[in-house]
């Protein structure tokens, strides 16, 4: 995983749901490809046609809220999304991002429009938003989790590590 | 200090105190997936190395959120989840067994002060007994397949107080509803909620599964009821706070006011006064999900349509949870009692809450059911519009094909 990531911004507002990330009626299937031609159809339906790989999507508030379906992340990671970018997110979703290896990073000031060009330097924290020459910081996230998606995900984390550390580091750090 | 309810939980599976803000890594006492995410949590779980499940008598795979199956792709998965069961000796509810968490808890599955883990975000409904239980992604899942553990991050709590009793006719579902408008959907991210006081005490274990369960409509991570009043069929020891505890925020809501709650579509937590919206014409009712598909509901929907029928141009879906609760409507003549009133059966599951088989709304309707989420397609249709209501609130509107107080139907 390149640690600086490039792409356009796709911008929506606040709560945005799982419903919307992926319709529950597409969501009984292996197929990834299946998840990926619906991603965001309910709330913005020219996404799919518009997008190209390595756009960011980025939400404001609680993004993910609802299920606990990782057909989400999944549906955006497989139709090339480098990252999501959110104020910060709904709990189960970001754990589910977090362990399919996509990318998803809280960023409390985040200014962009849809077509900005951001760059996103991972393992400094920091989003710059190249199209308003604006710089923010990024939260610190768990370490537990800066493992797994350092690893690629939970399923590769596992697949090295064979077990979880047998006490979590008790402190936040990037 | 003292500790709260979850860090008390918490700290009984770490084998030491822990605070909120502490990561730890805890043994999981049980965990359940159901078809929408066990397949994709088998594939994990095979990807990752997995051979036996780590503990098959506390594991358990449900079949109901497309049951039975509408199509091949999904017949498949369902037959991908019955192999993997035979391989690995869990035990598999099947169709028509009913909704996982109504089944989790009726056979107790989970227990007061347990550490539960599931692949459904509702998996939060075991607060109801005081269990620890959240839900979680397929991966997530697979990992406690593969490891016996989860890590977590202490939760910080937010202590609701419920004073009060609810007028007659009024619901748990209404309770639940004004707190989910009170908090808001993210109100409680990354949080505990501990709901305590006398109005939740004089609540049945069905009104705490209800408050329990949309406590992820308030984005919390648990949602833990006070055990006083709880009454289980077997005996338990009820794990309480300590007085001292440190709560983030300590609400307090009094209810002896409270009249019927409504959801506006697009999301749960719109919440107003039912009254608000009386008088527009809806075409579809749904009774059932895992908020609101218990006996007492169908109860309930019987007492409102008693000696009538549902108004022309309306349909009234009904799933009850489980087919034990379904077995008893029939048995005591409540099946029979709605059927006449015009209501249509469907097998025990999920039914049309997702959107994913039967009971697709059409463009253009309007729909009033008791499902815990209504954002756009969530029913499987986004040009249909979903409110959310109490079973009294659902079964008056079949009845009058608009949406209407329930009260009076319930007070004669």
């Amino acid at each position: 995983m390149s640690s600086i990531l490039k792409g356009q911004a796709h911008v929506y507002g606040d709560d945005v749901d799982t419903d919307r990330i992926i319709p529950g009626k597409y969501t009984k299937t292996l197929d990834l490809q299946s998840l990926a031609a619906h991603v965001l159809e309910d709330l913005d339906p020219d996404f799919r046609g518009r997008m190209a790989t390595g756009d960011m999507v980025v939400g404001g508030d609680n993004f993910g809220c609802g299920s606990s379906r990782e057909q989400a992340p999944l549906a955006l990671k497989t139709a090339g999304v480098s990252v999501v970018i959110a104020r910060y997110f709904a709990r189960i979703f970001y754990r589910n991002a977090i362990n399919v290896g996509l990318p998803a990073i809280e960023v409390p000031d985040l200014q962009a429009s849809t077509g900005d060009l951001l760059s996103v330097d991972l393992s400094r924290g920091v989003v710059s938003n190249l199209s308003q020459g604006t710089e923010h910081r990024a939260q610190a996230m768990p370490e537990m989790m800066m493992a797994i998606l350092s690893a690629g995900g939970l399923v590769e984390y596992l697949r090295q590590h064979g077990d979880y550390p047998p006490t979590a580091q008790p402190r936040d750090t990037l | 200090m003292g500790q709260t309810l979850a860090e008390k939980i918490l700290s009984l599976h770490a084998g030491r105190l822990v605070k909120s803000g502490e990561f730890v890594v805890v043994d999981v006492d049980g965990s359940m997936a159901s078809d929408t995410t066990a397949p994709l949590a088998i594939k994990a779980f095979k990807d990752m190395g997995g051979q036996r499940i780590h503990d098959p008598q506390h594991t358990w795979l449900v079949i109901d959120h497309a049951a039975p199956a509408p199509n091949e792709r999904i017949g498949n998965l369902h037959e991908l989840m019955r192999r993997f069961s035979r391989e690995q000796g869990n035990m598999l509810y099947d169709v028509g067994a009913g909704i996982c968490h109504q089944l989790m808890i009726d056979n107790a599955h989970v227990r007061p002060g347990q550490l539960f883990i599931g692949a459904d975000s509702h998996t939060c409904s075991y607060g109801a007994l005081g269990a620890f239980a959240t839900g979680v992604g397929s991966t997530d899942l697979a990992a406690v397949w593969r490891t016996g553990k989860i890590w977590l991050k202490v939760p910080q709590t937010i202590k609701v107080e419920v004073r009060g009793v609810l007028k007659p006719g009024v619901q748990a579902k209404d309770l639940t509803l004004f707190l989910v408008g009170q908090l808001g959907i993210s109100g409680a991210t990354y949080q505990a909620i501990e709901f305590c006081g006398s109005g939740i005490e004089s609540l049945d274990l069905g009104g705490r599964f209800t408050l329990a369960n949309m406590a992820i409509e308030m984005g919390a991570k648990v949602g833990l009821v006070h055990p006083a009043g709880l009454k289980l069929p077997y005996p338990f020891t009820p794990l309480t706070a300590d007085p001292d505890a440190d709560y983030v925020q300590h609400l307090i809501y009094d209810i002896d006011r409270l009249k019927p709650q409504l959801s506006a579509p697009g999301s749960p937590d719109d919440v107003h006064q039912l009254q608000d919206y009386a008088g527009t014409p809806i075409s579809y009712a749904f009774i059932g999900s895992c908020v609101n598909g218990r006996l007492e509901d169908l109860h309930t929907a019987a007492r409102v349509l008693r000696d009538a029928h549902i108004a022309p141009g309306v349909r009234l879906v009904i799933a009850p949870a489980s087919r034990d609760i379904f077995l008893r409507a029939l048995d005591d003549g409540t099946v029979a009692e709605l059927t006449r009133a015009g209501a249509t059966f469907l097998p025990s599951g999920c039914g049309p809450c997702v959107g994913t088989h039967a009971g697709v709304p059409g463009d253009g309707e309007t729909v009033i059911s008791t499902a815990n989420r209504n954002f756009k397609g969530r029913m499987g249709n986004p040009r249909a519009r979903v409110f959310l209501g109490a079973p009294s609130a659902v079964a008056a509107a079949a009845r009058t094909g608009q949406i209407t107080d329930p009260t009076p139907f319930l007070e004669s």
